[in-house]
């Protein structure tokens, strides 16, 4: 009796698969005539038409929290899917707490691919084999990959942003703080620094900045080897204040906590991610930033703009690897606050902005940037001066070009002149 | 750079000021082990005398209504951990786990609840205040030392006193004697007279309290600034578990044990300044891969359980019924 039951129920299951198999095809075959009027879609998108895209996303952390990494990139998904006229609440698929393994990655993507994702977002560096294999596996859906390094030619893209760009901005804050205040040293909380050259860059281009605007600036680097723990943040930064005691405070890592240790100690700091003066309005000067929504909108426009033929991504997308800065949008230092910022800080910023969108330098060169500040005018001095890393070593010969972007997003492991590690 | 003889002051400073929250977990679990109960949501616990400590303070702009409020909340913790093992006679250990998973979650809940609302830290001056360092005349002045141990917030002596008090309560006072009875055989403890289950719920809810004003620091010294990704009590629970294991349930042990623990937590930080204070002698500190330091505690740990177990039993402070659940019908 029991047999004929769980039969009879095994039968009911493989109908009600079918069913649904069959309830599969005609949204993907209705979505074709509502494709066919292309012009007029992809220039307007009206919400009718969006109705059937769906986005994936993976996130290694709950897509509930508040602050943080996947709180940033949760936020840019969200915003772009509304700026484009799609609805989160129906059309975001998510697999959070997905760890950095490669069965679960699989298995979220799975998931994602069997509720009819047509677009894949996974935010960490460690989703990348799975990634790789599965944009094979699957290559109706487009797969895109932040913070990695493969990709193919037809339906799977990494991206990344120049945030070294904006962090040499809010160098360039630091270090005339530092002159302003006539204490050198300036404290830097990291997570990593040279094990990650998206750690080691964003500390040197900080640095850079800090001593285009004050060539004595030191920069001393406390690491804490993980991506996220407040407490140990707060300790660095109160180790970098009391033993080095540097006068302005810069970070990468999450937490406010070293913008609240500077404030506690009455020196100044530059937070990361998001803006920190509401945490610290007596200390913080500005942030290095991300507006993750201005990729996952390129992204998902470009995935929408496929009409179903994923294969066609990597070409709407202009190429296997977004890699974007200032000049974009999708980095940028957040509104300085001037209460604390040192006179002239937001013209120098906004002068160094506007060359560097410009396209004319980039912060790993062979040209030293230095400024001439009269009547809240600010000049650009540029100076051909070699690019030398802290042992000693020429990186880059006077006068030349940047660094590979390869250099920045993958192989940098070293600290420039003036950066100490202790 | 600066001299070596402060860099190794700022050292022996912060190990006493960011580990003493462990000395509370520790102490609050040793007076709720005594009592026979292992209650291994100390985690959870702390969280919520953290969290409700710190808005109860900040909202009512004092440190004792947020002490008080840190104890009650946490002691309440106690309870229900009393109410489940001790009355409905559940499983210790899952209900602890239970406990720290439920006060985490609440910790989260509240404060993502809170959103806009939470309150800064500067905005209650009392707070401020109170956590600020008070300089013990004479001792202070002492070089080294002075700054190490006699320049600290008055929750770092709280907490200590509090250690030796529970030091004194268990070893010299009848109410301490009786305790441990309980937790060795509460059996012949119940045949002599002794209330058991009076004596459990009591302690649990004093021992939970100890360690909620553990997490009241924990926020002060986190500045009270909630960010949702970690929860302020980073692991401190669990190791204090660990902790009491090491100072064998003696809470004057504790102190001992907590600046062990707190060393090489704050060397991960220090590692550098101190290789770079005395190139000489330390130098090969900055040799050490960092993630070293944070398994060395639980390594030093697993060893003193292995040397526990070999020595003889009446040397050590286990009570002899830990984890056992009393049913009196079945004695």
């Amino acid at each position: 009796m029991k047999k004929l039951l769980a039969m009879a129920l095994a039968a009911a299951m493989s109908l009600s698969l079918a069913a649904c198999g069959g309830g599969d095809t005609p949204p993907a075959a209705s979505s074709k005539p509502a494709g066919s009027n292309p012009p007029a879609a992809s220039s307007t998108p009206a919400p009718a038409d969006n109705g059937d895209f769906k986005v994936g996303a993976i996130y290694i952390t709950s897509q509930n929290d508040v602050a943080g990494y996947t709180f940033q990139h949760h936020n840019g998904i969200t915003t772009a899917m509304k700026d484009i006229g799609l609805d989160p609440a129906k059309q975001l698929l998510i697999v959070d707490n997905v760890a950095e393994n490669y069965d679960d990655v699989c298995k979220a993507i799975d998931t994602l691919a069997n509720q009819g994702a047509n677009v894949i977002f996974g935010i960490s560096f460690g989703y990348i084999d799975a990634m790789n294999d599965k944009a094979e596996e699957y290559p109706d859906i487009c797969f895109s990959h932040g913070t990695g390094y493969m990709a193919n030619e037809t339906n799977f893209n990494n991206y990344f942003g120049r945030i070294y760009q904006a962090r040499y901005l809010a160098g360039i804050a630091a270090g005339m703080k530092s002159v302003e205040t006539g204490n050198n040293s300036i404290g830097y909380v990291a997570a990593y620094n040279t094990e990650y050259a998206e750690t080691c860059s964003g500390i040197n281009a900080f640095a850079l900045g800090a001593q285009s605007a004050n060539p004595d600036a030191a920069v001393y680097v406390k690491k804490i080897n993980t991506w996220g723990d407040e407490n140990l943040e707060r300790q660095a930064a109160q180790a970098l204040v009391d033993t080095y005691n540097c006068g302005v405070v810069s970070q990468h890592c999450d937490s406010a906590q070293p913008q609240l240790v500077a404030a506690e100690n009455n020196v100044f700091g530059c937070g990361y991610n998001s803006d920190m003066t509401e945490q610290a309005p007596t200390a913080h000067i500005t942030a290095a930033i991300w507006h993750w929504n201005v990729y996952y909108q390129t992204a998902i426009e470009a995935a929408m703009a496929c009409e179903g033929d994923a294969s066609k991504f990597v070409e709407k997308m202009g190429g296997n690897a977004y890699y974007a800065g200032l000049k974009e949008g999708f980095v940028d230092a957040s509104p300085v606050n001037e209460a604390v910022a040192a006179p002239n800080t937001v013209a120098v910023m906004d002068a160094v902005r506007e060359l560097i969108k410009s396209g004319e330098w980039d912060v790993f060169t062979g040209v030293k940037l230095s400024y001439n500040i009269a009547d809240g005018k600010v000049e650009i001095v540029k100076t051909d001066a070699p690019l030398m890393d802290n042992q000693g070593s020429e990186i880059v010969p006077a006068g030349g070009p940047s660094v590979d972007d390869g250099v920045i997003k993958g192989s940098m492991n070293y600290n420039v002149q003036g950066v100490q590690e202790g | 750079m600066n001299d070596p003889i402060n860099v190794l002051t700022l050292f022996l400073f912060n190990i006493v000021l960011v580990n003493i929250p462990l000395l509370y977990g520790t102490v609050g679990e040793i007076v709720v082990e005594k009592s026979g109960s292992l209650d291994l949501g100390v985690e959870g616990t702390m969280a919520v005398g953290a969290i409700f400590g710190y808005l109860a303070g900040c909202a009512a702009n004092s440190i004792a209504v947020g002490l008080l409020v840190s104890f009650l909340t946490a002691g309440l913790c106690g309870l229900l951990f009393a109410a489940l093992t001790v009355s409905l006679q559940a499983n210790q250990n899952v209900t602890g786990l239970t406990i720290t998973t439920f006060g985490l979650g609440l910790y989260f809940f509240v404060g993502k609840g809170m959103g806009e609302r939470w309150p800064a830290m500067t905005s209650a001056s009392s707070l401020v205040n109170g956590y600020a360092a008070l300089e013990i005349p004479g001792l202070s002045k002492l070089p080294v030392i002075g700054k190490a141990l006699f320049s600290h917030n008055f929750l770092v002596y709280l907490g200590i006193g509090i250690a030796v008090l529970v030091w004194l309560y268990l070893n010299c006072t009848k109410t301490g004697l009786r305790l441990r009875a309980v937790g060795e055989n509460p059996g012949a403890a119940d045949s002599v007279g002794v209330n058991t289950l009076l004596y459990k719920y009591a302690h649990l809810i004093l021992g939970s309290g100890i360690m909620g004003l553990g997490g009241f620091y924990m926020a002060l010294y986190m500045s009270g600034s909630f960010e949702g990704s970690n929860c302020w009590i980073n692991g401190y629970g669990w190791i204090a578990i660990a902790l009491v294991i090491f100072a064998n349930w003696s809470p004057v042990l504790a102190i001992l044990g907590t600046l062990v623990f707190g060393f090489f937590n704050t060397l991960q930080i220090y590692a550098g300044p101190l290789a770079g204070a005395f190139p000489g002698a330390l130098g090969w500190l900055n040799a050490i891969p960092p993630q070293l330091y944070k398994a060395l505690p639980f390594l030093i740990t697993a060893i003193v359980l292995v040397a526990s177990s070999v020595r003889k039993r009446e040397s050590s402070g286990q009570p002899a019924a830990l984890g056992l659940n009393y049913f009196r019908e079945e004695r």
